[in-house]
């Protein structure tokens, strides 16, 4: 056991002595955490409408002026031809084209009817979805007051009407930075502790060092749990800095749950990623080895963790690969913890498959390591 | 009086159809300073490799310190020591601190550690360099510590593999010199070199080609029974219709 | 060879003809050293080219900003036909999955911290006969909004479900003053994910790769000694690095043609454009990222660093700030301007505009030039570092 205590002392020897990796595992991290949240947001807003004119009546310039007044729309780019608004999008100028044709006032009164042409920019596809309904609700709405104006009705409503009374609970602020911090944090907490992990261990392989232990009478688990711990307490260490400091000066969220949860759901998951490196480690044979593998699916486990695309959006085989990322839980927990405040009963599930992942992922890596050439 | 403390029969390793080792066999004494020579990639390392309990053979039978290679490897750990030839140090630690960390690893009492720390220092003149990190110390010191490290748990016998590379004669010469220190302490030395010259200074060597040992006795016999006059011509007879030399 | 040689024997004081020519010779010898190290080694050449092919996959089938099969929750205190019908369009719609029906509405909440709900629907008693009676009945949305995008948009869905159940009620007359849209979607008239993500899915893989290997290369050799060897002998510096970037040049190449490939066969993309301009900018795109490679192998000694740097320090930011995972407008002002030094952003811009509106040079010569600029910057700033410190 003493054993264990030298291997520790000596990483953190070696690790507070390189100076270049220490920014790397605190300040990179943290400077991440403070920009990135700010730039996630999927929200839909700032389309620009170019609107094209062609009837100059009363009713056009209304409807004109409800678009630009409504708030939804940055601005309304006027042009006098649509080919001019079509020049637009394709410099990305513009979003959505509204033509209104001529003689719009005039049909709408003498045939009761009229059709007016809208145009989206649909490579994104979800802001074209959601540009397209806020362009028609307002256009409803418009149409609505106008048969209001013209039809004078009274306080009954000529049709049934339900009214849609929304609420949204546990963010009433709607900031989406409450919802991207723990994730984006989960992210940072990940990368570091495998990926650092890994790449150590590597680079003892490469120097000779751990030749050089693998002499001495060490136990196999004492040399793991020598690397597993030190890198343990510094992902327990960016985590807390992460929460703690960054999002709670800077972004004001307080966990609502059970910290002390939290932290034990770190702590296995922790386990988990670090043996995961571990497992890299035993594969690769050189540090670029490492890197590439680490890579690659570290990559995957970020695309496929929920953080930027919801799962349940995703195809069967897709979400099965979600299942069995070990980030998606982990998001999933912090999300829930921290802004729901949700308990050990709620989260069960998710315990239990992390420390299936933690126990299989160390223990497949320490088969690897007990071979002997 | 003098017992066997490493004992081979027939031990082999093979890769595939490769056999690096092909049914060696032999004894090492207590206290000797055996020599392990051969061209590189005659199966040196790989031998001793299997000794260390670094590597499992694939036959034959071998037991270190009258442990078993097979099933007593970590017994075998606990009562040698080695040296590899790349010296593999914590270049980002100082020397102090590769002596404190690998006497903590060999389980020494902290009180131990203090005290072969001082005595190594003190007897491989290291002390000057105690506090600097290994990253900036010319290769002769290095040597010197990562056969320090070797033999700071007092160990039976200690494993040197090729620990003179890339180092000057003077450099050399004294480095066998420390060697002596350690083998009058009663260490056993177990030393791979493909230096012929330092073959002169052991007690028996063996010598090996294509994996297979060729000679197996004191230098003085070799030459004698080879009518050479250094080992270097020894070698070199052996050696003439070696398949394998270098890379 | 040889009527190279006789050049110089015809245009005398021309040996500089012959000297490049040996230095070419050097080069390749380099470079096809090079090219052993990469392809000996199989667990980077995985990574090498099966990252573009699983993000194409990733992105194409399994990754989407569309909402659907959220988890709903059904509230109905009226039960009756309205009711039902209004959550049979639930039932119904590929956005919502119905995974709870509740009785009380202290429910509610703790169906939102067992996660598996998004959005709970309250409908109240007696809603049928309020909406025929009163012309005037209320339905409530709650949604999970700490994760407020996906609470717009599915408060969004549910609200045009409501209003098309609204509107197809047959006690709607026939209106007058009908005002109609025609919509015409440009681009991507199936709104499929693939056209806002294959560009920067392009992006994302040039500008990783490029960086992180030509990097870790270079520094290698400064870590094991092997970068001192090569600097004293009388090959120039500059062929030496110019040998490490080359290989990945053409591999980032092989893996442009390997995106688009996979992208036109598996996902039906179009290629409006022309595919030689899209070529020439991916290359461009390449050397940028390679550059600032070597920038990062001038700025330490050890791999572990330029790993880490390289990964740590440019994976999330590139994918951010690039735009095809969130929209740039969205951001806050200062996030805009440093998305603008991020030369995976201008490509992305360049990639659509090719690729999927079919434009010409003309259009984006501006971002061409931008993207040039900071190659020509880049390389600029490694060329001192360089001299710096051989001097």
């Amino acid at each position: 056991m003493r054993t264990i205590r030298f291997l520790i002392e000596k990483e953190f020897m070696q690790i507070f002595r390189n100076k270049s990796l220490l920014p790397i595992l605190f300040i990179v991290p943290i400077i991440q955490l403070l920009v990135l949240p700010l730039a996630a947001d999927y929200e839909v807003k700032g389309i620009t409408i170019s609107i094209v004119d062609h009837d100059h009546s009363s009713y056009s310039r209304d409807l004109t002026a409800t678009i630009t007044s409504s708030g939804y729309f940055k601005n309304a780019a006027y042009s006098g031809s649509y080919n001019e608004s079509l020049l637009l999008i394709e410099k990305d100028k513009a979003d959505i084209i509204l033509e209104i044709p001529a003689g719009f006032e005039k049909n709408l009164v003498r045939e009761n009817k009229d059709e007016l042409f809208i145009a989206i920019n649909a490579i994104n596809g979800v802001k074209a979805g959601l540009g397209g309904a806020y362009v028609s609700r307002i256009i409803n709405q418009f149409n609505a007051d106008i048969r209001l104006k013209w039809t004078q009705v009274p306080t009954f409503n000529a049709e049934p009407v339900i009214e849609v009374v929304s609420s949204d609970w546990f963010n009433p602020n709607m900031n989406y930075k409450y919802f991207m911090v723990p994730g984006i944090l989960a992210v940072l907490v990940t990368m570091i502790s495998s990926y650092v992990c890994a790449l150590n261990i590597v680079k003892e392989k490469e120097i000779g060092t751990i030749e050089q232990i693998n002499v001495t009478p060490i136990r196999k688990m004492h040399f793991i749990l020598g690397k597993l711990i030190p890198f343990l307490i510094i992902g327990m260490v960016v985590f807390s800095l992460g929460l703690f400091v960054v999002a709670r000066f800077v972004y004001h969220i307080v966990p609502v749950g059970s910290i002390l949860l939290l932290y034990a759901f770190l702590f296995i998951y922790l386990i988990a990623m670090l043996g995961f490196g571990l497992l890299i480690s035993t594969y690769a044979e050189t540090q670029q080895q490492a890197m590439s593998i680490a890579f690659f699916f570290i990559m995957i486990f970020m695309l496929m963790c929920g953080l930027f695309t919801a799962i349940e959006s995703m195809p069967a085989w897709a979400q099965i690969i979600a299942q069995i990322n070990p980030v998606t839980y982990f998001i999933q927990v912090l999300r829930m913890i921290i802004l729901k405040g949700s308990g050990f009963n709620d989260l069960r599930v998710h315990f239990m498959v992390i420390t299936i992942m933690a126990i299989g992922l160390n223990g497949w890596a320490i088969l690897n390591y007990r071979k002997t050439t | 009086m003098s017992e066997k403390v490493i004992s081979t029969n027939k031990l082999t390793k093979s890769f595939g159809d490769f056999i690096a080792v092909n049914e060696i066999t032999f004894d090492v004494m207590t206290g000797e300073i055996f020599g392990f020579l051969g061209a590189n990639g005659a199966g040196k390392t790989t031998a001793m490799r299997m000794l260390c309990g670094l590597s499992i053979p694939t036959s034959g039978s071998a037991t270190v310190g009258g442990f078993d290679v097979y099933h007593q490897k970590e017994l075998i750990k606990k009562n040698i020591g080695y040296m590899s030839q790349k010296f593999s140090l914590y270049e980002d630690l100082t020397v102090l601190e590769n002596i404190r960390f690998f006497g903590g690893i060999y389980g020494l009492s902290n009180a131990k550690i203090r005290e072969k720390s001082e005595e190594l220092l003190q007897s491989l003149e290291l002390k000057e360099e105690a506090k600097k990190l290994v990253k900036g110390l010319p290769i002769g010191w290095k040597q010197k510590l990562a056969f320090a490290v070797a033999i700071i748990h007092q160990p039976k016998i200690v494993f040197l593999d090729e620990p003179t590379g890339g180092v000057d004669p003077v450099t050399r010469r004294q480095f066998w010199d420390l060697i002596y220190a350690a083998s009058s302490n009663g260490i056993t030395i177990f030393v791979t070199t493909h230096y012929m010259d330092e073959a002169e200074y052991c007690d028996r060597i063996s010598m090996m080609v294509d994996g297979s040992i060729k000679a197996l006795d004191t230098p003085s016999n070799l030459k004698k029974q080879y009518q050479a006059n250094s080992m270097d011509e020894v070698f070199y007879q052996l050696a003439r219709g070696a398949k394998r030399s270098g890379d | 060879m040889k009527f190279f040689t006789n050049w110089r024997v015809v245009l005398k004081g021309q040996e500089i003809k012959v000297a490049h020519l040996f230095i070419m010779k050097q080069l390749l010898a380099f470079i096809q050293k090079e090219f052993y190290h990469v392809f000996r080694d199989r667990k980077t050449l995985l990574m090498l080219f099966g990252l573009p092919i699983v993000q194409i996959i990733l992105f194409g089938f399994a990754l989407t900003n569309e909402i659907k099969n959220s988890g709903i929750a059904i509230l109905d205190y009226a039960k009756d036909e309205a009711s039902q019908q209004i959550i049979n369009k639930f039932e119904a719609s590929r956005n919502f999955e119905i995974k709870r029906n509740l009785v009380s509405i202290n429910q509610i909440n703790e169906s939102f911290k067992a996660g598996d709900i998004k959005i709970a629907i309250v409908i109240p008693a007696n809603f049928n006969r309020d909406l025929l009676h009163e012309h005037a009945a209320q339905i409530q949305v709650i949604a999970d909004a700490s994760d407020p995008n996906t609470a717009t948009s599915l408060t969004a869905y549910a609200t045009s479900i409501i209003m098309e159940f609204q509107r197809e009620m047959p006690e709607i007359k026939q209106v007058p003053y009908q005002i109609s849209t025609e919509v015409r979607m440009l681009y991507n008239p199936e709104l499929k994910g693939a056209p806002n993500f294959v560009p920067g899915v392009m992006a994302l893989v040039l500008m990783l790769i490029g960086v992180m290997m030509t990097a870790v290369s270079i520094v290698r050799e400064k870590e094991t000694g092997t970068m001192e060897i090569l600097l004293v002998s009388p090959f120039k510096p500059f062929l030496v690095i110019l040998s490490k970037a080359i290989p990945y040049l053409i591999i980032s190449i092989v893996n442009v043609a390997i995106i688009l490939t996979l992208s036109v066969w598996l996902l039906d993309m179009p290629i409006n454009g022309s595919i030689a301009l899209l070529f020439a900018e991916s290359i461009l795109l390449i050397i940028t990222s390679l550059s600032l490679g070597l920038l990062i192998s001038t700025l330490t000694d050890s791999q572990q660093t330029a790993m880490l740097l390289s990964m740590m320090g440019m994976m999330l930011p590139t994918m951010l700030f690039t735009g095809f995972m969130f929209p740039i407008e969205n951001m806050p002002v200062p996030l805009q301007i440093i998305s603008n030094i991020v030369p995976a952003k201008w490509y992305y811009i360049i990639v659509k505009s090719i690729m999927i509106k079919g434009l010409g040079i003309s259009m984006i010569w501006k971002e061409t030039l931008i993207l040039a600029g900071m190659s020509i910057v880049l390389i600029g700033i490694c060329f001192k570092k360089f001299n710096i410190r051989l001097s």
